[in-house]
Parts: C-alpha cells; structure tokens; sequence
C-alpha cells in the first residue's frame, strides 16, 4: 500500500492556535496516515512541560475574537443577562480592552470555560491521543537552541530534535506527502 | 429505531471534534472483523466525519439514524 504522511508545522504559541495542529494530527492519524507535527518557534510552548499551561489567548491584535461567554455562564441568573447585553452590543472584545492588566488572563480563562462547556478537548488530553495515535511530534533543534529550551524542558514522548532537512526528508520518503504550515 | 443490532456500544455525547472519531477508532480496535459498533454523538460535526472516517479506514457504515439531537451511527469492522 502506498504510503501517506501528513507532516504539519507548528509555529504558533496560543492557546487557540495550539488546537488546530493537534486536532489535525490526531484525526489524521486515526485516518490511518502517517503523521508528525513539527513544533517550531512559539510552537516549542505547546510541548514545554511548564508553558504547555500557561498558554493564553490574547484579545489583543485578533479583532476576529467573538464576545462569547461560556454557556454556563450565561445560564446564571444576573451574569448571564449581562453576558447575553454585552454579547449584543460589542461584536467581539474592544481592542482597547486587551492592554488592561489581567484582562488576556481573564480572556484565557473564559475561552477555557467554554471550550470546557463544548466539550472540546484540552490541549493536553489532544497531546496524549496524538500519542497514543503514534504521531511523530518533533521539537525543533534550532529554535530550542534559540530560546534556551532542554530537551529535558519539554514533554515526554517526543522524537528527537530534528532540523529542516530532517523533516523534509522525512514528508518526502512517503508516495503520498502532505505538508501543511499552521 | 435502527435495524442492525450492536456487538458495542460506544457514547459520545457532549463531546465534540475530533473527540468523537478518535473515541470511535480506539472502540473499533477492541472489535473482531464483521461485529457492530453502535456511535452516539450529540455533535453535529460528526454528521460528515464519521462517514469521512469510515471512507478513509474502510469500515463500513452500515446504518445512521438521527433522533432528538443525537446522530447514532452503526459501523462494522472491516474484515
């Protein structure tokens, strides 16, 4: 059978572009493809044992950010009618709003609330089905080197560091490659 | 109500993607060839992707029926 591999290049470090790569990969694998998912620059945070937690989504520079609460939030009694107001007059977050001290924590908070709520997966619950799918999750050698991250400083479980060539080569010895940069 | 009868079942309720397929492919390996795993899902994504998942991996769909918001679909283990 020829072979497929999907070879996905994680560069973000947000909590919401934290999703996209490991969703991705998982199913993928699940499919019956061969995956990996090469973590690059901020993507290093996704694998790093202590920023792997502290991943935030900032209102700040991302107008797209809807003004979502929880579902359980809105369920309450007085919080909920104000969420449900707010929801209708502002279409997402004030930018503005994103330079005052804590608000990206309280951001964070929320959208792991409803993220909660929804039933989606956390970050870490997609990294252990990536693992037990057998997807390949490479940490980048030279943006290590950069930022000062161990290998010791990053989560079990992963492949070696690896470079450009590396992961090239590594799509390319498939029939079927498949890249895609997130 | 379906005509097939299941070997397992396997609820997924309340979760959402991709959730419901990487919990329908785990389910499946615990399966011998030919039996019946019967999916519930509440998440109206799974709709397409549990059909898109049965086309990739070869299981075949036997059956889907759609009730009170749930989307219940019948899989058998390819043999």
């Amino acid at each position: 059978m020829a072979t497929e591999r999907l070879a996905i290049i994680a560069s973000k470090g947000t909590l919401d572009w934290a999703y996209p790569p490991l969703i991705l990969a998982s199913t993928a694998a699940s499919l019956g493809i061969e995956t990996a998912i090469f973590f690059t620059f901020y993507g290093l945070n996704v694998i790093h044992k202590e920023k792997m937690k502290q991943l935030k989504i900032a209102p700040v520079g991302n107008p797209g950010m809807p003004m979502a609460f929880p579902p359980s939030v809105k369920k309450t009694p007085v919080a909920g009618q104000l969420a449900g107001l707010m929801e209708a007059i502002f279409p997402g977050p004030p930018q503005l709003m994103g330079v005052i001290p804590g608000m990206t924590d309280f951001m964070t908070a929320m959208m792991k609330k409803t993220m909660k709520d929804h039933g989606v997966a956390s970050v870490e619950e997609l990294i252990e089905l990536c693992k037990e799918a057998d997807v390949k999750l490479i940490p980048c050698q030279m943006t290590m080197e950069l930022f000062g991250y161990k290998y010791e400083d990053l989560i079990d479980g992963l492949e070696p560091p690896g470079g450009a060539a590396t992961f090239i080569n590594y799509v390319l010895e498939a029939d079927k490659p498949m890249i895609l940069f997130v | 109500m379906a005509s097939v009868t299941a070997d397992k079942t396997l609820d997924t309720s309340g979760l959402n993607c991709p959730l419901p397929v990487l919990k329908t492919k785990k389910a499946l390996e615990e399966l011998q060839p030919g039996q019946v795993l019967e999916v519930i899902s509440t998440d109206p994504g799974s709709k397409a992707d549990i059909p898109a998942f049965c086309q990739r991996t070869g299981h075949e769909l036997v059956e889907t029926v759609e009730e009170g918001g749930k989307y219940i679909f019948y899989i058998k283990k390819k043999g």
